[in-house]
């Protein structure tokens, strides 16, 4: 069978970069080294000048099938993220139906398998119906390879609830992952309180009710000792709250969306609902607070929180227009535009350290070293390039991206052993 | 670029203002039931020293002003804002209203007025005062009381004030 | 001017000269024929997504009183519901050959969002709880003619007392004011301001009306709205009247030249515990005939003084 050699490349992995070639056959990674020689079958990938690493992760993708698919299908979405350098995403839950029994879950990964762009893993919700009143069929759910359960969209918001959602899970060996969101206190918020949402006019969502419901779960995580994944964490208190837990041994981790790295609160002034996101745009010293939060390893990973939603929908007074951008397609050019950190920590936070949290660390994240499943992403560190709203692979266009410079771009995906994106273009 | 020529000085702009009274009274048998309405902005000023001379040769009518912008033909075409607020201190109905400007152009302006002037009453009749006839009329408008007729061409401007007539 | 969607969009040189054109439409407003044709052959819509019947009238009034041509559409919500955008709901009503839209909606932020879907001028009658331009516009014309301040509202001192949160009529007012120079104070509880006011002009905030009411020179009066109670706003009607409401007491130590106003409806007995017809200083009816012509105003700014062409060329 024929293979792929990569050639002329730099090596990022979590032993670090340097300059190799890589040989795949057969979905593996055969060899990686100098000057490998060209096999007469294989398919050269001249990599000069850009990186190779291994494909990236997203615990944070909103695939809208099954319920929603004017919006994305898991096809659709699974061109964004191959696009976008991701090998493997975790499907959040709030589909319709919910993504709360075997059947729906089993749905997901079998589209996945047969768009064949991605490795999409479900996510199991918490509660029945993500409506925070009834625990789902957890082990079950586990038992078919689930691993992140949430209620994204949501926060669970009766701690007695998630007190016992998180003791029950203890022997499963799975991750609660927690939209943090006091829902009492963000009651019709369409953006972050502050001066802005006071001139503007607008109900404000305070840092408040986030901070509220991470700093409850990191105590219910001291007295269970379950582990909690902090999803799109974006405030500077929040920041502090997981900062601390980590430094007290315990079993929390945390990710960050490229938006609230990138994007401030003031962008609402012209009230484009393409700003309207769920936890909302911040202040600028709240980036700050995030960016730091990722330079020091308090944040593990970089999610997208892609949330495609059909124009109709966003097209609509910023009250009724649903919150949520595109991620998935932009995530790697906005992050080396707005993190000031190296190259290797950026991919550390897209790559394997989501890949750990999202349990798929034994096919995704790995070493790029002979043995081990070719799944890579390679791509242009340094070029300088806008959105094309016609170019996106996303059924949906709301990103806010337009006509903003990023930097860094993907230009082949390998899946299992096979190229499914080649200079920026899907291959099915 | 072009240049600036004075072809009336003050006096002889008082001397046509009373000229132009005495029309005024004669014309109309003793003034009873006659007001004078400058038209803003420019025929304000011109419709006073009209009301002043008359008062002093006679005696005193009702002098008020109206602005004609809202009435104007080439709203929304070129800028227009409307000048000072129009005052008419006297009932229109019955009377005779002297419309009173300081140049009398292309007439629009003046059939603005005609118009304006009618929203406040039926007027008995209404007559046209001018300081300055230039010529290059677009519509079948001509002054009772005429100032000065002076040729112009149309790339001219003329600014007619109580300190005397100039084309720039 | 484009558009009329907030007064701090429009700036002090917009407001001072529509409040000097507003002038000449109340002399139009009080000749026997009041009714110019400035604005013939031009369409004004008047789009509400909100009900408000005083608003839409006076913006009707206004349209008709310089001779253009009208439309009223009433958006309920359940039409929009029914999987139409705002967006396609624009571009249906703009296809009909359209010069202004005047927009009432209960979302702050709508008025901007039409005006990229429109080439029609965009008139904001009230945006949720943003802004009510023309309401601020009003309410200035008001003080400036009743205290004969054309210059500026330079040491005027104004307070606007109540639910400033949930207020377009305060954040409007706010703007306007003290862009003319007046010194404005709210008066209200923390729970019925903004969470923020770093944005907003310089304003200074009180919660005791009693030791500022003796040297005010205007006592703004926002409309309290009974169930802002069921949210834990205020207590209760009574105390929020005991400590923020016109009583006769308060009424008796406001300057003699003092004046009173409210944007309507007035909620008797809660913020208005006096009869305001039995006040020397009231000018509310005044607010409300002014409104007409200062919407005339704005649309004759808009549509007929060729200000669009000036800009263009």
């Amino acid at each position: 069978m024929s293979g792929i050699l990569i050639s002329g490349g730099d090596v990022i992995d979590r032993s670090g970069r340097r300059r190799a070639d890589v040989r795949i056959a057969d979905g593996t990674i055969v060899e990686v080294g100098d000057a490998l020689a060209a096999g007469p079958d294989d398919r050269v990938v001249d990599a000069a000048g850009l990186v190779v690493s291994p494909g990236f992760v997203d615990l944070h993708t909103h695939l809208r099938e099954p319920g929603k698919e004017e919006a994305e299908t898991i096809e659709t979405g699974s061109r964004a993220a191959a696009k976008g350098g991701y090998t493997c995403v975790v499907a959040m839950p709030n589909t319709d139906p919910t993504q709360d029994s075997v059947s729906v879950v089993e749905f997901v990964r079998r589209q996945g398998e047969v768009a064949g762009l991605c490795d999409v893993r479900p996510s199991g919700s918490i509660t029945v119906g993500r409506r925070g009143d009834q625990l789902t069929p957890m082990a079950e759910l586990a038992a078919v390879g689930v691993h992140l359960f949430t209620d994204d969209g949501n926060g669970v918001q009766d701690p007695l609830l998630m007190r016992r959602a998180l003791e029950y899970a203890l022997d499963l060996g799975v991750v609660l992952a927690q939209h943090c969101e006091v829902a009492r206190l963000t009651e019709g918020a369409v953006m972050h309180e502050g001066h802005c949402c006071s001139r503007l006019g607008l109900p404000g969502w305070p840092s408040l009710a986030e901070e509220l419901m991470v700093y409850r779960d990191i105590e219910l995580v001291r007295i269970t000792g379950a582990p909690v994944h902090i999803l799109h964490l974006s405030t500077a208190g929040s920041v502090e709250l997981v900062r601390r837990a980590k430094a007290d041994g315990l079993p929390v981790t945390a990710e960050a969306t490229p938006h609230h790295i990138s994007l401030t609160d003031e962008l609402l002034a012209g009230y484009s609902s393409l700003y309207k996101v769920n936890p909302p745009l911040r202040t600028m010293a709240d980036v700050h607070a995030v960016r730091e939060g990722l330079a020091d390893g308090t944040i593990d990973a970089i999610a997208t929180d892609h949330a495609p939603h059909a124009p109709e929908t966003k097209e609509q007074p910023l009250d009724q227009a649903p919150p949520g951008m595109l991620g998935l397609e932009t995530a790697l050019g906005v992050c080396i535009a707005h993190l000031d950190v190296p190259l290797e920590q950026i991919v550390a936070a897209m790559s394997w350290q989501p890949a750990a949290i999202a349990g798929v660390g034994d096919r995704h994240g790995r070493p790029v070293a002979a043995g081990e499943p070719a799944n890579l992403t390679v791509f242009d560190p340094t070029v300088e390039w806008e959105v094309r709203p016609a170019e996106l692979a996303s059924k949906s266009r709301n990103t806010p991206y337009i006509g903003v410079p990023l930097r860094g771009r993907v230009r082949h995906t390998i899946l299992d052993g096979t190229l499914v994106v080649v200079d920026g273009a899907a291959q099915r | 670029m072009s240049s600036e020529k004075q072809v009336l000085g003050p006096d002889d702009v008082r001397r046509a203002v009373t000229r132009m009274a005495h029309e005024i009274i004669e014309r109309n048998h003793g003034l009873a039931g006659v007001a004078l309405v400058g038209l803003q902005r420019g025929g304000v000023w011109l419709a006073e020293a009209l009301g002043a001379e008359i008062a002093r040769i006679d005696h005193p009518i009702p002098v008020g002003s109206i602005d004609a912008s809202l009435y104007r033909d080439d709203i929304g075409l070129r800028p227009v804002s409307p000048g000072s607020v129009s005052d008419i201190p006297f009932g229109v109905d019955g009377t005779t209203v002297v419309l009173v400007d300081d140049v009398l152009y292309t007439g629009r302006t003046v059939k603005a007025a005609l118009d304006a002037i009618t929203d406040y009453g039926r007027p008995a009749a209404v007559q046209l005062a001018v300081l300055v006839d230039r010529g290059h009329r677009e519509l079948p408008i001509r002054p009772d009381f005429v100032g000065k007729n002076l040729p112009t061409s149309s790339s001219e401007q003329v600014v007619a004030t109580a300190e005397g007539v100039v084309i720039s | 001017m484009k558009h009329f969607r907030s007064i701090s969009e429009a700036g002090p040189d917009a407001l001072r000269r529509l409040l000097d054109i507003a002038d000449h439409m109340a002399e139009v407003n009080r000749r026997p024929n009041p009714k110019v044709p400035a604005l013939r052959g031009k369409t004004v819509c008047n789009v509400f997504f909100e009900d408000s019947t005083r608003t839409r009238l006076s913006f009707e009034t206004a349209a008709k009183r310089l001779s253009a041509d009208t439309m009223n559409f009433a958006v309920s919500s359940s039409s929009v519901n029914k999987g139409e955008s705002l967006r396609d709901t624009i571009e249906t009503i703009a296809a009909m050959g359209i010069d202004a839209f005047v927009i009432r909606h209960k979302s702050s932020g709508a008025p901007w969002q039409i005006s990229q879907w429109t080439t029609a001028s965009v008139i904001n009658a009230g945006d949720g709880w943003h802004a009510h331009p023309t309401q601020a516009l009003l309410d200035a014309y008001t003080i400036r003619t009743a205290l004969n301040r054309t210059d500026s509202f330079d040491g005027l001192r104004i307070a606007i007392v109540g639910d400033i949160k949930h207020s377009r009529v305060a954040r409007s007012d706010i703007q306007a004011f003290t862009m003319l120079g007046a010194d404005v104070t709210l008066v209200a509880p923390k729970t019925l301001l903004p969470p923020s006011l770093d944005g907003f002009d310089p304003v200074t905030v009180t919660t005791d009306l009693d030791a500022i009411i003796g040297d005010l020179d205007v006592l703004y009066l926002l409309r309290m709205q009974r169930e802002r109670m069921n949210e834990a706003l205020v207590p209760s009607l009574r105390e929020y009247t005991s400590r923020f409401g016109l009583t006769p007491e308060r009424a008796a130590r406001l300057p003699e030249h003092a004046l009173i106003m409210h944007p309507g409806p007035m909620n008797r007995g809660v913020e208005m515990a006096v009869d305001p017809s039995e006040l020397p200083g009231s000018v509310i009816t005044q607010q409300v005939t002014n409104g007409i012509a200062v919407r005339m105003a704005v649309l004759f700014d808009l549509l007929g003084s060729g200000a669009n062409l000036e800009a263009e060329s």
